[in-house]
Parts: C-alpha cells; structure tokens; sequence
C-alpha cells in the first residue's frame, strides 16, 4: 500500500509551467528580486566564484609545498595566498554557504512559507556580501594582505606594510550580512510556521539553522567590535592592543576567538542540518532521538560561546583559565558526537539508498567523525602545547571545515538540486565526483596530521627536508580534490539544460519543499499547506501526499 | 623502503617528551577504536540495510533509547579522563624546577638571539646541558612569536608585552630544531634554529668561551652607562628605590597595593616606570620605552636579580609601610 502510494508520488508534478525561474525575465528581475529562492541562487553563483578563488589559492600552496624550499612563490606571495585562502573560505565560502544558499532556498519551503520573513532584507544581505566580495577583490587586486585571516596584532597594525584596512573592512561588511540573514531566519522560524508545523515537527536542518541563526546574531558583532578597533589602532594609533601603546596583544586574541571560535558553529551546524535531512531521505527514517539531535544543536550554540580560549593554551593565558576553557572543550564535544551515534543508529533497519547525497553524507560522516576526535586531541592541554599552530590543527580544521561542511553542502546542493533547478543531475559522473573527493580530501589532510606530529608548523613558505614526503602526498591529494570539486560544477551546470526532469519528489521524500513542484512556484505553494505529521513520519506523510494526489 | 622518510613521531629529546607522546598514542587508540566501529557499524548498516526494492520503506522499528543514554554518559567520562591527563601534563609544564639553568630568548623579526648567564649571546642557535632543566625567559622585539621545540614536545608564544617563561630538561644529545610557531611576517618560516644539546662538561668548555663578561655585570655595566646608579644609590639617600635584595620581594605601590618583584615588574618599571610607583617616591624616573634593546632589557634584569641576595646597608625604604 504504501509503496504503491509512493511510486505515485515519485512519478506525479512533472508538471512544466509557471515557476520563480520563468515567472519574470531579465537582470533587473534577478536583481531586484525579493523572491528568496532567486537569492539563494544569485548567492549560489556568487559563492561558488568565491569558492574556485579560495581554491586557486589553495592549489597555488600546495604546489609551492612540493619542495621543501620555497621556489615558486615568493615568501610574501605564499604569505598572502595563505590568507587570502583563509578569508576568503572562511569570510566568503564556509560562513554564507549553506545557510545564504541552501537555507534561503530551501527554509521556507521546510516551513510551508511563501519567503522568508523579511525579503527586502534578505536581498540587502546579498547586497551587503557583494559589496564586501567587492572590497575584498579591490584588496586581492591592489596587492593583498598577509596577517593570516586571524589578523593577530601586534603584526596586523604596526607592522604589516598589506592592505589590513581594506580586508578587516570587508570582513566587517560581510558580517553584517550574516548578522541579517540570522535574524531574518529566527524570525521565519518563529512566525511562518505552517499551520500544524509545531517545533518537533520541523526538519532537524531548520532547528541547525535557527542555532546557527543564534550564533551568527551574538557572536558576529563581536567581530565587527574587533575589526573596528583594529582598523582604530591600525590608523590612528589608540592603544587597544599594542603594549607599546598600554594595549594588550591577548586582549585582541580574545576577542578574535569571542566570535571566531563560534563561528566554526555558524559554519558546521547548518552542515549537520543537512545531514539529518538527507540521512533521513536517503533511510526513509525517522532520524533516531530526533529531540536529541534537535538539542544537541541548540547545546553546541550555547557551549560554542565558551571556548574560546582554547586557541591561546600556549599564548600566555593563566593555568586556571586554560584548564577551564580545556574542560568546557571537551563538554562541546559531547552534543557533536550524540549527532554521529544518532545517525549511525538511524541507518540500523532502515531502506538505506546509495544514491549521491547518501553518499557524500557517508563520507560526511566519517570525515566529520575523525575532524572531532582530533579536536580532542587538540583540548587536552599537554598535548596541545606541542601540536598547537602546527599541521596537526590544519589538518584537524580542514576535516571539521572541508570534510565537515562541504561535504555535506555537496550532499544538500545534489539533494536539493532537482528541487532547485527541476532537472537531474547524471549519477554516475555525481557518483564518481563523491568517490574522487572523499579518496582526495583523506591524501590531502592525512598526512598534515603525521606532519603536524613530527613538527611542521603551519603557515611555512619552506620547511625542513624530512617534511617532504608527507607534503608531496599532500599535494597529491589535493590535485584529485581539485578534480572531484570541479566535476560537479560541470555536470550541475550541464544538467540545468540536458538533466532530465526531475519531477516533484524524485528521491521519494517527506518533508514539505517536496510536495510542491520542480522548480517551485514563486509563491512556493499553490495552497497553504496543512501539517498532520512529525518530521521524517514516512507512513504517515506518504498517506497524506498519497491522498492530495488523488484529489 | 621509505619508511625512515615516514617519522611517526620526533625523537623523544626531553624528559616530556614520552609523556605527551603516550597520551598521544592513548588518544590514538581510544578514538581510534572508536571511529573505526563507528565506520564499521555505517558501513555494515548501509550494505545490510540497502534499499531493495526501489520503493522499500525503512522497518518500523526503533532502537533502544537507553541508547542514548550510554552514548551521552560515556563519552563524558572517557572525556573527563583525558582532560585531567592533559591538564596534569599542562600544570607540570607550568612549574619550572628551582635549579633550573637561566637563559633568555629575545625573538625579532626573523631571528631567535638567546643569552647565557655568563654573558654568552647566540643567534639562532642555543647550547644547553643535557639532564639539567633549562629555563627560557623571554620577550619579543617586535610581533607574537612562538618559540618551539618539536623534539622537546615543548613551545610557547613570545610577546612583546611581557616576558614569559618556559623549561625542559633535554635528556639526550644532539642537534634538534627550533622553529617558530606564531606567524611573524615575510620570512616566519626562516625563523629557524638548531638547539645543541651537550655533555655538561663540554657545555662548560663551552661557556668559558665566552668574553663580554657575566650577563649580570653587562647589566652593571648598562646600569652605570644610563647613569641609573645616581638614584638608586642603594642606600636610604637615593631618590630611587634600594635594588639590593629587592628581586623577588613584594612591593608596597604608591595607591596601597603591592606587587611581587618579579621578572616582569623589573621590565615594566624600566620602561614605564609610573605604571607601579613604589610608595614612598616621587615619579622622576624618566621611561627607557624605546630606548632600550630587549637584549639591554634582558641584561638589566640579570644585574638586578644579582642584587637580591645582598641586604640593604642602610633601613631599606623600599619595603616603607609594606604589610608586615
């Protein structure tokens, strides 16, 4: 019964017709929309540019790190791409990328709303991002900067001769539209629910998103206090930071850390939204411990502001207070590691696909896995002292970072994209590009842990012979991740015109974005939907899907 | 074939060394056995459980919650567990042993300068007696550095506000890199040394080479060139405080506070010498901010710490109207 309800729901609303894509033509229609499924996909576009310079830089290092001395760059040159490649992933990429893409598309659906509470603002964070990315290539342009991304003063402001103001200034724009987005989102979360659509009947990537909401809201203008006391100092000279002037270096660190630690949550819980969905989807499961999952997020953004320190054990802080912030460490490591037993446990029993969001989820998982218990190798304090700003926390970043959330946006850009565009992408080259990135992420960031061990420290134009080895492995690893990024970007665009159509709900899912048609309409639904049943209820919301079809 | 090219871990060069490496390789196989069942399990599940037919639903069935449960308490404790190892670790690193050898590191863009006690000065290079706690004091000149010895297990930041302190004990000879760990500009990954770690004797012979006189008689001799001896006579006439028998004691401040003499009141007190006023004088002190090396600094230190062991010929009115 309820299979055959099923394959009707797969094969109805192949529907063509009126839909957000062809409802209006012409830039000013993109430009000026309020639609919030066309954000999203003017932030897809402007995200992923920013994603392949990222990259560019990136693949530049690991080339210059074939050999041990530094030949192809300069030292300046290598020490501006390492921060160009950090702010521009981290400010650009990992921050906006699957909250601003996936979330502004795909969160009104989940809730059964016409757009997101505040369109016009949501189209100012698209504004406020574009001008920051502005500034940002106006910076790249005229010569860069080399702080790091992390801008540690004293360096930042008395020393660095590169553009500081200009890249904290944008990093400062780009916070205001993060702060935007996550107060438009709260909002929507809290007022556009679907009638019926009560908090435990939410998709666990609507409670991701609103933590992170929270996150991004307190924790960002903490960041722009910080830059605007930078730039402060930097220009004028008022002594924040610097001794000479009666500032304290570490006071910046801390404040840094205030936002930069929870930021990592901004980028890596929306992640786990993602995962829950498409475990879910791909089990045709209810997640196991649902409400678990669901708090865990909320417990990760509050837990997240505590921890900051943990980045200055070895930078000159008290032996109490690290052993504080080391404690606190190792208690937000707890509601991440109820999230991977809780998936693992939803596979048991479950009708389990293997199609390419499943997969890349798959590798999310294991990624995520080893990116969270390195972090613990990292909170133990002994310890730290000697891996501390070397390799081993490049590699252990990039894990949470790379395995971590690109993953799993990969996995929601295939899962969300017959939604998005109505067309299917090819299997096969999708699966292919999944198998290519997990094999290539793990050559690349394996060794960096070895190498982090024996004591390679990071942000190193040349570096000591016996590194090279695991550095040559490194790069080659990188230049089939480079391969396994590029592919999707090929067969995704080839699909917008060859893919065939998707239909309504090709994976045969629940959740409410699948019940309206491929792409949507601008309006989202025809009719408001009713919401009879618990999130991931697959009997019980087949049933209804079922019984709208016949009608 | 390749595997002297795959170093798992540096030579355990310290007395800490294998105690950072055994809670590495405890980590290593805990999490390790973790993750793997947790990548067994998912894989045993997906190929198990895979969809068949196309339109299967998943069983009706939920798995225990006590579950979650076990998977919230026990994490916890094995967490805890590492916590009080690494933070054991941690406090033992923060205590430096008493007889432990003075050095002092200056870091500057992009060099490592160290000075001996007995008045030796190196530059990327430090020699230090093996089987014998060393202890590094040490500020910077200019940005945040990071002073690091992978085959000590051992680093800690170098700032320009303070000095800082950090030790080890090598316990074997050899050659063994330094490097610096903080990001410090154009040429970070040049700021690079070799700490050579000798037979006490041969450190001895080593040291005896030296010429510039004791790190402390360098700071006497500082300490006469900026005409410093004109107020700190030392005896109850001076216009300055006593420094004989000063170091290390606590000082009575000018708003009714007091503060330890130590390493980095020295410091402050040269450079910004009203920041802690001690109570009973008037702020003349001209501020050496600026005017003096880190290196100078450094030497100056040694000279007052020279002094604690002497008294005072005279009442010493440094400690006037400290708690007693």
């Amino acid at each position: 019964m309820s299979s055959a309800t099923l394959h009707d729901v797969r094969l109805s609303g192949a529907a063509t017709g009126r839909n957000y894509f062809n409802e209006e033509y012409g830039a000013l229609s993109w430009f000026f929309t309020k639609d919030h499924k066309r954000i999203a996909i003017l932030y897809l576009i402007s995200v992923s540019i920013m994603f392949v310079l990222g990259g560019f830089f990136a693949m530049m290092m690991r080339i210059e790190l074939l050999t041990p001395q530094g030949d192809l760059l300069t030292s300046d040159t290598y020490n501006k791409f390492f921060t160009l490649h950090g702010v521009v992933m981290i400010f650009f990429f990992l921050i906006p990328v699957v909250p601003a893409i996936l979330g502004n598309f795909i969160l009104p659906l989940q809730l059964g709303a016409k757009d997101l509470a505040f369109p016009k603002i949501n189209l100012l964070s698209w504004y406020l991002y574009m001008l920051a990315a502005a500034v940002g290539l106006i910076v790249i342009v005229n010569g860069g900067v080399d702080t790091g991304w992390t801008f540690y003063t004293p360096f930042s402001t008395q020393y660095s001769n590169t553009h500081v103001f200009g890249t904290t200034f944008a990093g400062f724009i780009a916070g205001f539209s993060s702060i935007l987005t996550g107060f438009n989102f709260i909002v929507t979360i809290h007022r556009m629910r679907a009638p019926g659509l009560t908090w435990y009947r939410l998709p666990l990537f609507v409670w991701a998103l609103y933590a992170a909401s929270i996150v991004m809201l307190l924790a960002t203008p903490v960041l722009a206090i910080t830059l605007v006391m930078l730039m402060i100092e930097r220009t004028i000279g008022v002594g924040f930071f610097d001794p000479a002037l009666g500032g304290d270096p570490l006071l910046y660190q801390h404040m840094f850390w205030f936002y930069s630690h929870p930021a990592v949550y901004i980028m890596i819980l929306p992640a786990m939204g993602v995962a829950s969905d498409v475990v879910a989807a791909f089990t045709r499961k209810k997640i196991f411990g649902y409400r678990f999952v669901a708090y865990s997020s909320l417990a990760i953004a509050f837990l997240g502001f505590l921890v900051w320190a943990h980045h200055m054990f070895v930078a000159g802080i008290s032996v109490y207070s690290a052993m504080i912030f080391a404690f606190l460490s190792f208690f937000v490591a707890v509601p991440s590691a109820i999230k991977v037993f809780n998936w693992t446990a939803t596979l048991y029993r479950a009708s389990v696909s293997w199609q390419t969001p499943m997969m890349y989820i798959l590798g999310f998982i294991g990624l995520f896995t080893i990116g969270g218990v390195t972090g613990l190798f990292l909170a133990a304090l002994g310890l730290d002292i000697h891996v501390h700003d070397t390799y081993f926390v490049v590699a252990h970043f990039h894990y949470v970072m790379v395995g971590g959330t690109v993953m799993a946006y990969l996995a929601g850009i295939h899962y969300w994209w017959p939604k998005i565009t109505g067309r299917m992408y090819p299997e096969w080259w999708a699966r292919l590009a999944a198998l290519l990135v997990f094999v290539g992420f793990n050559l690349t960031f394996f060794p960096q842990f070895i190498l982090g061990y024996v004591g390679m420290p990071r942000r190193y134009h040349a570096y000591a012979p016996e590194f090279q080895v695991l550095n040559v492995l490194s790069t080659a690893g990188a230049s089939v991740l480079a391969v396994g990024y590029l592919l999707p970007i090929i067969y995704l665009v080839w699909s917008i015109w060859f893919g065939r159509p998707a239909g309504r709900n090709p994976w045969g899912a629940v959740g409410l974005e699948w019940t309206t048609s491929s792409p949507p309409p601008k309006e989202n639904f025809h009719e408001t939907p009713v919401v009879t049943w618990d999130a991931y209820d697959y009997p019980a919301m087949m049933k209804a899907m079922g019984e709208s079809q016949n009608v | 074939m390749m595997v002297a090219d795959f170093p798992l871990w540096p030579d355990q060069a310290s007395t800490f060394a294998a105690d950072v490496d055994n809670l590495y390789i405890f980590l290593i196989l805990v999490t390790g056995a973790v993750s793997v069942g947790v990548f067994l399990t998912i894989f045993y599940f997906a190929i198990k459980f895979r969809r068949r037919p196309e339109n299967e639903l998943a069983q009706e069935y939920e798995p225990p919650h006590m579950l979650e449960a076990a998977w919230i308490v026990i994490p916890s404790i094995i967490f805890m567990g590492i916590f009080v190892w690494g933070s054991w670790l941690y406090f033992h690193l923060a205590r430096v042993p008493d007889d432990a050898l003075d050095i002092y590191a200056t870091g500057k863009q992009w060099m490592w300068k160290f000075q001996h006690p007995t008045g030796q000065r190196e530059i990327n290079t430090l020699h230090v007696p093996v089987n014998r706690p060393v202890k590094i004091t040490m500020a910077s000149e200019d940005v945040i550095h990071s002073l690091y010895f992978p085959y000590f297990r051992t680093k800690a930041d170098v700032l320009p506000s303070r000095y800082r302190t950090m030790w080890f004990q090598a316990k074997q000879t050899g050659r063994f890199h330094i490097f610096c760990a903080e990001y410090c500009g154009t040429l970070h990954s040049g700021m690079i040394g070799w700490v050579e770690v000798m037979e006490p004797a041969e450190y001895q012979k080593w040291l005896a080479g030296g010429t510039e006189g004791s790190l402390a008689s360098q700071g006497e001799q500082l300490f006469q060139k900026f005409a410093c001896h004109t107020c700190h006579t030392n005896d109850a006439t001076g216009r300055g405080p006593v420094l004989l028998g000063l170091y290390g004691r606590d000082i009575a401040l000018s708003d009714d506070t007091t503060v330890k003499a130590d390493d980095n009141y020295i410091r402050e007190s040269i450079l910004m010498p009203q920041a802690k006023l001690a109570k009973g004088f008037q702020p003349i002190m001209p501020t050496f901010q600026g005017q003096m090396s880190e290196e100078d600094l450094i030497k100056l230190l040694a000279y007052v710490k020279s002094l604690a062991s002497s008294q005072p010929t005279a009442p010493a009115a440094v400690t006037k109207g400290a708690p007693q």
